[in-house]
């Protein structure tokens, strides 16, 4: 008898699947799950597959081979709702970094016979090929948000995923700011919050893994941690991590150290 | 009080002499040879509590049921959190703090209360930054709703300082207007004990503010630490029956005129020693009528806006409710979080955010704060306690945002006109 619940699919372009493996993660809450919606597709769990089209798509990684770009287009027919998950598909992720590289010598570099590599010169996220219906950020994402998203679709509401700053849930959270207090660099006041602002409570500082807030002011941020210390690479270096392509943060790290234009190669 | 309670905390204080290791006996006011009185102070009399018998009035608050909270020392600041014994006030601690920037440091003598504020406020006791309001459960074709306990412990808010009596006073406006069942609860069974500041920080403007320094008659209990070479103690002083019940089992001195003048001198001391100051003459209309001053997009450059200003402030209430079903949809609660007026959300109608730049959030922020707060509470929201300078990551500082405006202020424009 065919299942009357809305069918779920996950897949997974560059990324390290821990994103999707969030999903897997939601112990206490997956068999409530999977009494609202059938897991039609979702390799990392299970070889059972399920035809599509699909209700609600989740999609994690980046585009990084010409191969993707077909195959995204195809998963995109074939879904209702697609949702992006994590830093690499919404972002670029941390593989973005070849974007602001020569990826030709890098592959000359790491790999033996670089001719069986065939590869884009950028990672992108998927929003940059398709219509993408929300973006969940993160890396990895929150357990709690992306409930949130699935409850959100089950109850046909938007989901519940601020986009303001890490700085909001220190405070809640009564964290001393390790900006004011220690002098210690934090991505914190231009990362959008979602990650429960666990890196400030360890007294480090952000490392911006849920990439820009939405009024994120990096240029007024830059200044201070220049003012902290920090010399250009580094601040380059602070913004370019697993959000490094997304546009705020890669305009701040090209104002810190403008980079070698691969354009030229 | 009963004679077997004076003994019991009598035992308490050698427990607690014996713990700090300081011979505080042989300096205060028990090597003068006189003895305690132990009868309770009726409301609006002062007297001298011993430093060395703090861990008594300590006791007092917990044998009455409450639970203490106040200054101590985590993770390089001065935060409000449970206070046990005495040594969990920061004994010997102070610091510096200036525009984005806060360091701890040692004193050279055993202040129990020998710093300002820190990032934290009593706001977080009587209005948490995370609420459940209440809970409904789908029953048939109906939901039952139950509304969240009011109940909860009562604390006693130890180290209250000036601007902060007078911030609880506007919270206590702000929450009694909107008609808040758990403000209220909460508010009605706080015990407030003040301390003067025996200093100011670099950030503090209270005397501009008309809040502080001196401590103001709305308080249960009103502290004032003396501390000289030759002598440790409190100045008392009895603000309610709930403070004078406090001191019932305390061993207590009179005070004299000369302990009186000591605190004078301590109050007059740190209004002289103000780190900011702030000219509020005729702020309202300043404000309300320089909607288009270039310095709003000049701060909005600046600005992060990462909401540390409205966070950490005292008075700000900004809050947003949250609807959080599970996933059956069987259940749902409704929870209220800690918001502020730099968010885009928080703006939001229609899907779009009316103030869409960062300087008209600012703008928004500081124009209610010190100009039409008064028309919606009939006083400032601001109470000049610095923290939103101290503790902007970029040091914004509202004194210098006013003083800037004020230098240079725009033509004044029709009343109703604020495009």
């Amino acid at each position: 008898m065919p299942s009357t619940r809305p069918k779920l699919a996950v897949f997974k372009f560059a990324s390290c699947d821990g994103c999707q493996l969030t999903l897997l993660d939601c112990e206490d809450e997956l068999l409530a799950l999977a009494g609202r919606i059938e897991i039609a597709d979702f390799r990392e769990a299970s070889r059972r597959v399920v035809e599509g089209p699909f209700d609600l798509t989740l999609v994690e990684g980046s585009v990084t081979t010409p191969e993707d770009i077909p195959r995204l287009h195809e998963i995109r027919a074939n879904s209702r709702v697609l949702v992006t998950i994590g830093a690499c598909a919404t972002a670029g992720g941390i593989q973005g970094l070849r974007n602001f590289a020569d990826v030709a010598e890098y592959q000359r570099v790491v790999y033996a016979h670089p001719e069986y590599i065939r590869s884009l010169a950028t990672s992108t996220p998927i929003q940059d090929h398709v219509p993408v219906d929300f973006e969940l950020r993160g890396c990895p994402i929150s357990r709690a948000q992306l409930l949130e998203v699935i409850s959100a679709y089950l109850g046909g509401r938007s989901p519940n995923v601020p986009r303001e700053s890490v700085c909001v849930e220190c405070k809640r959270r009564g964290t001393v700011c390790v900006v004011v207090a220690h002098g210690t660099p934090c991505l914190g006041p231009v990362t959008q919050t979602g990650c429960g602002a666990i890196c400030p409570s360890f007294h480090r500082g952000c490392y911006g893994c849920f990439g820009p807030q939405d009024t994120s002011n990096a240029p007024a941020l830059s200044q201070k941690l220049v003012q902290l210390g920090m010399d250009s690479p580094s601040l380059a270096r602070f913004y370019r991590t697993f959000n490094a392509n997304a546009p705020a943060f890669r305009a701040a790290s090209d104002a810190a150290r403008p980079s070698p234009s691969p354009e030229g190669a | 009080m009963t004679r077997r309670g004076v003994t019991r905390n009598l035992d308490i204080v050698i427990a607690g002499a014996s713990l700090e290791r300081v011979p505080e006996f042989l300096t205060d006011e028990r090597k003068s040879g006189r003895t305690p009185g132990m009868t309770e102070p009726a409301v609006g009399e002062k007297r001298i509590l011993a430093r060395a018998d703090f861990p008594i009035f300590l006791g007092a608050l917990r044998d009455l049921g409450y639970r203490v909270v106040g200054p101590t020392v985590r993770d390089g600041a001065i935060v409000y959190g449970p206070i046990t014994r005495v040594e969990d006030l920061p004994i010997g601690w102070t610091e510096r703090q200036d525009a984005g920037a806060y360091r701890l440091d040692r004193r050279s003598d055993g202040a129990l209360f020998g710093y300002v504020v820190g990032p934290h406020s009593w706001k977080k006791y009587l209005f948490p930054a995370h609420e459940r309001l209440w809970t409904a459960s789908r029953e048939g074709s109906r939901f039952a709703m139950a509304p969240e306990p009011v109940d909860g412990p009562s604390f006693a808010f130890l180290g209250v300082r000036a601007c902060e009596l007078a911030s609880i006073a506007i919270q206590d406006r702000v929450f009694a207007r909107a008609g808040d069942p758990g403000y209220a609860a909460r508010r009605t069974r706080t015990l407030r004990i003040a301390v003067q500041c025996g200093q100011a920080g670099g950030t503090c403007f209270c005397a501009s503010m008309g809040t502080g320094p001196a401590v103001g008659p709305s308080h249960d209990l009103a502290l004032t630490e003396i501390l000289t070479p030759q002598r440790h103690s409190f100045l008392v002083e009895v603000g309610s029956v709930a403070g004078a019940r406090v001191l019932a089992t305390v061993p207590l001195w009179p005070a004299t005129a000369e302990d009186e003048r000591a605190v004078e001198r301590i109050v007059a001391r740190t209004a002289a020693s103000m780190g900011r100051r702030m000219d509020v003459s005729g702020i309202r209309d300043l404000l309300v009528n320089n909607p288009g001053h270039p310095r709003w997009e000049l701060v909005g450059q600046r600005c992060l806006a990462c909401t540390n200003c409205t966070m950490v402030c005292p008075t700000c209430f900004c809050q947003t409710t949250e609807e959080v079903p599970n996933l059956s949809g069987e259940k749902v609660e409704r929870w209220r979080r800690w918001d502020s007026c730099f968010n885009s959300a928080f703006s939001e109608l229609h899907g779009s955010p009316i103030r869409k730049s960062t300087s008209s959030r600012y703008r928004q922020w500081m124009t209610h704060k010190l100009a039409t707060w008064h028309d919606q509470f009939d006083s400032s929201g601001c109470v000049g306690c610095g923290r939103c300078i101290t503790w902007c990551p970029v040091g914004i500082d509202i004194t210098e945002e006013v003083a800037a405006i004020r230098v240079a202020p725009a033509t004044p424009r029709a009343a109703g006109d604020r495009t």
